[in-house]
């Protein structure tokens, strides 16, 4: 997409919009225009985004000096440079913990941690929103009903969510009572990664389905038709329509669940506590570092945590093609550069404007 | 064309005519219908349960805030009483909510307007170097920015020349704005690109200028979608939780996320769930009753956006 930055500024005429080109007001000059409306928001984002970032990756360079200088006798103070000593400390395993994977370092412990909740918890998310949007699709009536229900969850602050599951796993709770069962949910245990996957489930799975349930809406009954015509049964017709035409819609709404699962922070904390080895996040591990004034590992762990999360966008953007800008103009420059035929992409962007515009 | 059915008519039979009128559906598709019912029963159930729970745990004497029984008995409204209680000061930590969630809120839209109209509207080189900027920027995670800003806020070195910004409001609603903005960016460029481009161009054949065009024509308009986004952009803030915990340490400046997670409770030493309860309801019905009334709209913001 960087590229799209490279391409020279005059487009070349579509067919069908060359009433919009340079002869009009609302083209001539745009470039400037639209970097004066843009410099107050791009500003922003770099005092409060951009240096932050830049800052946190020196921060990760330094230790904060303690005990006493050998030279002077005074407590030390202030902070050394350390260069890649942070992160390369995560490799010696110098703070080895115990959780739901063995004995292992601590970082390393809460990656495999935020790693496997993320992926118990999207696949849950997925198959539960999926499943949840095919019933609405199909409902006649009292839509509203369950729109308003499924957006129950979203509305819950996520620490009160947390609370909330925390007095429900309770030790004498009402998730034992009914299970007829003693698990310690929020001792630190097994159980207490599945309590934290329950409770995200329940808060996350309505959003996958209100997203996948507005790509639904934009297949042409016309598909179903000409398919029961030939035959194909309701499988089929869920594997080679449904999935398919509704893959755009499902594919960005699970890369954004998967990159906010990647940094849960509130549940663990609020449900089960700071500094519980079996649910420990990387987000949660990494507050702790710098809550306890241990700033420069602090920012290694974000750091490594930003980078992980950026990769995992650049897999979902490059191999399953989630299309998350869906702007013609940017989209138009991209498909000439391909010099494919037109792409799904363009479809995307008429779905989700149909579905904006079919939900009204 | 009524003479033509009552001719129809006469050749049909008295069963007929009955059959017609009430067109007997396949089983299979009765069943559809049904199941369809069923299922959308089920998943109100999953989303509203658990909320009942925390009604009802909240509505419960004190003395019993882990009793597991279904309705509460007797019924009490002490745990409220005790959220509001001079011990846990819950109303300052609502203003504090509302002072935070509100500024994020309003400095949001007054930078995300314009810069989502330059997005949905014009066109020129490097618009999606932006994009990719601005959804980079909403998907980062927040707890980067805690290390140096930390540092930052208390003054410590190297940021000895920095004021003192812990139990500010601003050093949650600064660092706030790095996911609000995006967030607000996304869904009104959404919004914008829904309105035809032609109801500027006819403004400005009628000699509105640009900027005329825009506040005269197209922000009436797209009013709808702003109330949407701000609306979106307040619950985000509202519940937004780390930067709080993280810079809010003082009990009067604390916003209501962190209040709650903080309770001591009106009575006993045990965690007092049945007032982290109630303070919890109150936390969450005002959302939901903004929720409950712009739904329809909320629900394509979200489609829009496509961010929490």
């Amino acid at each position: 997409m960087a590229t799209a930055t490279a391409e020279p500024r005059s487009l070349p005429a579509t067919e069908g919009d060359g009433h919009k080109h340079k002869k009009n007001a609302l083209s001539d000059g745009q470039g400037r225009l639209a970097w004066i409306l843009l410099a107050p928001t791009l500003i922003i984002i770099a005092v409060v985004a951009g240096i932050p970032v830049i800052l946190s990756f020196w921060e990760s360079l330094h230790q904060t000096n303690e005990g006493v200088d050998p030279t002077t006798g005074l407590v030390a103070g202030g902070d050394k440079f350390v260069g890649l000593q942070n992160f390369t400390n995560i490799f010696a395993g110098a703070n080895p913990v115990t959780g739901s994977f063995g004995t292992m370092d601590r970082f390393w412990n809460a990656f495999f941690n935020t790693t496997f909740i993320t992926i118990v918890c999207v696949l849950l998310e997925t198959v539960i929103g999926v499943a949840m949007a095919l019933i609405m699709a199909k409902a006649f009536r009292g839509r509203g009903i369950v729109r308003a229900g499924i957006l129950v969850p979203w509305a819950i602050p996520t620490i009160v969510s947390a609370l909330m599951w925390k007095l429900i796993f309770d030790s004498s709770g009402v998730m034992n009572r009914i299970l007829g069962r003693e698990i310690l949910w929020l001792a630190d245990t097994g159980a207490s990664f599945w309590a934290i996957v329950i409770a995200d489930t329940w808060k996350t799975a309505p959003f996958i389905g209100l997203l996948t349930l507005a790509g639904l809406q934009t297949i042409p009954a016309e598909c179903y038709e000409a398919a029961k015509v030939d035959g194909a049964t309701t499988w089929q017709q869920f594997v080679r329509i449904t999935l398919p035409m509704v893959k755009p819609a499902l594919v960005v709404a699970v890369l954004f669940r998967t990159l906010d699962t990647l940094r849960m922070f509130d549940l663990p904390y609020g449900m089960i506590g700071p500094g519980k080895y079996r649910v420990e996040t990387l987000s949660v591990f990494a507050y702790q570092e710098a809550a306890q004034t241990r700033y420069g590992p602090a920012a290694a762990y974000a750091i490594v945590l930003f980078v992980y999360v950026l990769l995992v966008a650049f897999i979902f953007v490059r191999v399953l093609g989630a299309e998350v800008i869906g702007d013609a103009d940017v989209q138009k420059k991209k498909k000439k550069k391909k010099g494919g035929p037109p792409s799904d992409e363009a479809m995307q962007e008429t779905m989700i404007g149909e579905a904006i515009g079919g939900a009204h | 064309m009524s003479t033509t059915t009552e001719v129809h008519e006469e050749h049909l039979s008295q069963e007929e005519i009955e059959k017609l009128a009430h067109p007997k559906q396949p089983l299979n598709r009765r069943i559809g219908v049904v199941l369809s019912y069923v299922g959308m029963a089920l998943i109100v159930l999953y989303c509203i349960i658990p909320f009942y729970w925390m009604i009802v745990s909240s509505l419960r004497l004190p003395t019993e805030g882990q009793s597991t029984e279904f309705i509460p008995s007797p019924a009490s409204i002490d745990n409220y009483k005790g959220v509001f209680s001079a011990q846990n000061n819950f109303g300052r930590s609502l203003i504090n909510s509302v002072i935070v969630a509100g500024t994020t809120t309003i400095l949001v839209l007054l930078f995300g307007i314009i810069g989502a109209y330059a997005l949905a509207r014009l066109r020129f080189r490097g618009k999606g170097a932006v994009l990719w900027l601005i959804m980079a920027c909403s998907m980062f995670p927040l707890v980067v920015l805690l290390p140096p800003l930390l540092k930052m806020f208390s003054s410590t070195a190297p940021f000895t020349w920095f004021p003192y910004w812990i139990n500010t409001y601003q050093s949650v609603i600064l660092p706030g704005l790095s996911f609000g903005l995006p967030l607000a960016v996304w869904t009104l460029t959404a919004f914008f690109k829904q309105l035809p481009v032609e109801l500027e161009q006819a403004a400005m054949v009628d000699g509105c200028t640009p900027g005329v065009a825009f506040r005269k024509v197209i922000l009436p308009l797209a009013a709808p979608g702003v109330l949407t986004t701000a609306i979106i952009v307040f619950i985000g803030a509202w519940n937004e939780f780390l930067l709080a915990l993280t810079f809010l340490q003082d009990k009067n400046r604390q916003t209501a996320t962190v209040a709650i997670s903080k309770f001591t409770g009106s009575t006993g030493f045990d965690t007092p769930y049945g007032t982290i309860m109630a303070a919890g309801v109150v936390v969450t019905v005002p959302l939901l009753l903004a929720v409950l009334i712009f739904q329809r709209r909320i629900v394509a913001g979200l489609t829009a956006g496509g961010v929490k």
